[in-house]
């Protein structure tokens, strides 16, 4: 079970998050707002490829792909004057849904390193098929504007869309949660410790991995969704391949197998990617040997470096 | 769409899939027999161009480049083979793919420290320059020619090194059975580091062919790198002999398919759809081929760990 000190920090992160918005402006700090808004949408990126990564043992190197698709309802039907943000978010979520289900079952028919390098190759073909579609802005991406919701949501507001983000964050959290706790869950978590063995008692492994795999896509559409909202401007970039790795390394920095490890790793990530970019354009000559230095000495994450540390069968 | 150009596609879609197995080569014998996911190739494919830019400018010759940028590729990475990669060996697949992601960042950093982050070009070789003749008025460059021929040479050379050579009865025991041929005296981790070091050479032998061709610059080995899978994917984990199949077959798809697909497709379709849907699907054409061989053989087309 989670214990106190872990409880506390959580209490302590979503409270810092709440009350967010108002300091920040009245300290005039608007940038902040934008970075911590980011953060939170790639922490339910990272929740979803969790899921996988850490609860399914399935590595799943193209994540960016379902980030894409949802980033791309948006713009698409924008594109068409459609901008209802309930439209937007259907498209998302049932359009990543649709992809992860096509990815996933030739992905899961194989295992290992094939598996690694299918996802990779497919999420390489949706991200030359963004480029290749010029109508919606080929390679340089298209802009598009925030999703409408009705009088009493208005994104534009930033404040609002602030926790809009947030609202998506807790839910994310909530089923990830929920889901790797529940009889699903344990099944997805047993097939990783010993397939043989769940095949053996008669679970259809391939069959709720499958599903595993489009629910962990449909949440990554959602963060996809609220991207294109936050940054009104849609490229292929969001789907290359680099992404796909960016939030894999978040999972990893905040530990996997958690719930809610992922979402300090995304945060350490981004800020850390802010702190060191502003000092050298060479950041990536640190960060690269670091990450190698992690994985080798530390590959509990942060969330596994807090005290009470226990096997990965609770949170 | 004549004949002629068509021929012309087919032998740079075999000149291409050349370039494919000089890369995926080295990357399939690593992911075969040390079960070992390394993105980090090509970064080495990579080194491999700009040790030759520099030999090149140092020497003013293009054969004497290729003679010194083998070991130096080779040098580099045995280097980190020792340095990094060894200790990885053991880690499950998720830990190496994030730690060779971690080294391809560091590459392309130091290759913009050290060379800037520009394209570099290099001048063609004097003695490949030119054209010639193999179809009548159909002149075709010496240059991509040679690449043709040093594939070929690199493939026999490699089935002569793995099915006739101890080294190569080695490292196909070391495949199958690890610990008994560590048991039997054989020391296992020189081996791995030579077969590092073989397909670190080879990366660096396709570095020096595209520098001529394509543009030298930092990111290049990761379009490259991401097509190697396609063709390993394809051909089956650890099989040279799929690998030279593979990626012939890709090489060939995806030259013709993006040259004749939006042709064929504007005799079906209505011009404007045409002219949207080509582009897009020949980008597609590779992946689909690879999901199309994975539904009907999930281990690929020659589903060997050696061979």
């Amino acid at each position: 079970m989670l214990n106190r000190i872990k409880i506390s920090l959580l209490v302590a992160m979503f409270a810092a998050l709440l009350v967010m918005p108002p300091i920040l402006d009245a300290l005039e700090q608007p940038f902040y707002l934008a970075l911590v808004s980011r953060i939170m949408i790639f922490a339910i990126a990272a929740i979803s490829l969790d899921l996988l990564l850490g609860y399914g043992g399935l590595i799943s190197f193209g994540h960016a792909a379902y980030i894409g698709i949802g980033a791309y309802a948006v713009a698409i039907l924008n594109f068409y004057d459609f901008d209802s943000g309930w439209l937007h978010l259907f498209f998302a979520i049932f359009g990543s849904a649709l992809v992860a289900a096509v990815i996933g079952a030739f992905s899961l028919r194989t295992g290992g390193l094939y598996f690694i390098m299918i996802t990779l190759a497919f999420t390489q073909m949706l991200f030359f098929l963004g480029i290749s579609l010029e109508e919606y802005g080929g390679d340089d991406g298209i802009n598009t504007t925030r999703s409408v919701f009705g009088d009493w949501i208005d994104l534009d507001d930033s404040d609002t869309f602030y926790y809009f983000i947030l609202f998506f964050l807790g839910l994310s959290t909530l089923i990830a949660w929920r889901l790797v706790n529940s009889r699903f869950g344990m099944v997805i978590r047993g097939a990783h410790s010993n397939e043989a063995r769940m095949l053996a008692i008669g679970y259809p492994v391939f069959r709720y991995r499958l599903i595993a795999f489009i629910l962990s896509g449909a949440m990554c559409g959602v963060a996809g969704f609220l991207l294109a909202n936050l940054t009104e401007f849609v490229t292929p970039e969001f789907m290359h391949w680099f992404r796909s790795g960016e939030i894999m390394i978040m999972v990893l920095l905040g530990g996997m197998g958690t719930v809610f490890g992922p979402i300090f790793g995304t945060a350490v990530y981004l800020l850390l990617e802010d702190v060191l970019s502003g000092l050298t354009q060479h950041w990536w000559i640190i960060f690269g040997p670091l990450l190698v230095i992690i994985i080798l000495f530390a590959k509990e994450g942060l969330w596994g470096l807090l005290p009470g540390r226990e096997d990965m069968s609770d949170d | 769409m004549s004949v002629l150009l068509l021929l012309e596609q087919t032998l740079n879609g075999i000149q291409f899939g050349v370039f494919l197995f000089l890369i995926s080569a080295g990357l399939t014998l690593v992911f075969g027999i040390m079960n070992m996911v390394n993105l980090a190739h090509g970064s080495l494919y990579m080194m491999g161009a700009y040790y030759a830019v520099t030999f090149v400018e140092m020497t003013g010759s293009f054969l004497l480049a290729l003679v010194l940028t083998i070991p130096c590729a080779m040098l580099t990475g045995v280097l980190l083979e020792l340095v990094a990669l060894r200790t990885l060996y053991q880690r499950d697949h998720m830990d190496q793919v994030l730690a060779t992601f971690g080294l391809i960042l560091f590459f392309n950093e130091v290759v913009r420290i050290f060379w800037g982050a520009a394209a570099q070009s290099m001048p063609l070789p004097e003695i490949f320059d030119g054209n010639v003749e193999i179809f009548p008025d159909a002149p075709y460059p010496v240059f991509r020619l040679a690449i043709i021929a040093v594939g070929i040479l690199v493939a026999i050379f490699l089935y002569l090194l793995i099915s006739r050579t101890r080294i190569g009865m080695l490292i196909r025991a070391g495949a199958s059975n690890r610990p008994m041929v560590g048991a039997l005296g054989v020391n296992i981790r020189f081996l791995y580091t030579l077969v590092f070091g073989l397909g670190a050479a080879l990366a660096g032998i396709a570095g020096v062919m595209a520098g001529p061709i394509l543009s030298v610059e930092p990111g290049m080995g990761e379009p490259m790198l991401i097509l190697a899978f396609v063709v390993i994917v394809i051909g089956g984990i650890g099989s040279i002999r799929g690998a030279v199949v593979a990626s012939i077959i890709v090489g060939i798809f995806e030259t013709v398919g993006r040259s004749t697909l939006p042709f064929l497709l504007s005799q079906v379709l209505p011009q404007d759809a045409a002219q949207t849907a080509g582009p897009a699907i020949a980008s597609m054409l590779i992946y689909i081929l690879m999901a199309g061989v994975l539904f009907f053989k999930p281990e690929g087309l020659f589903p060997a760990r050696t061979g």
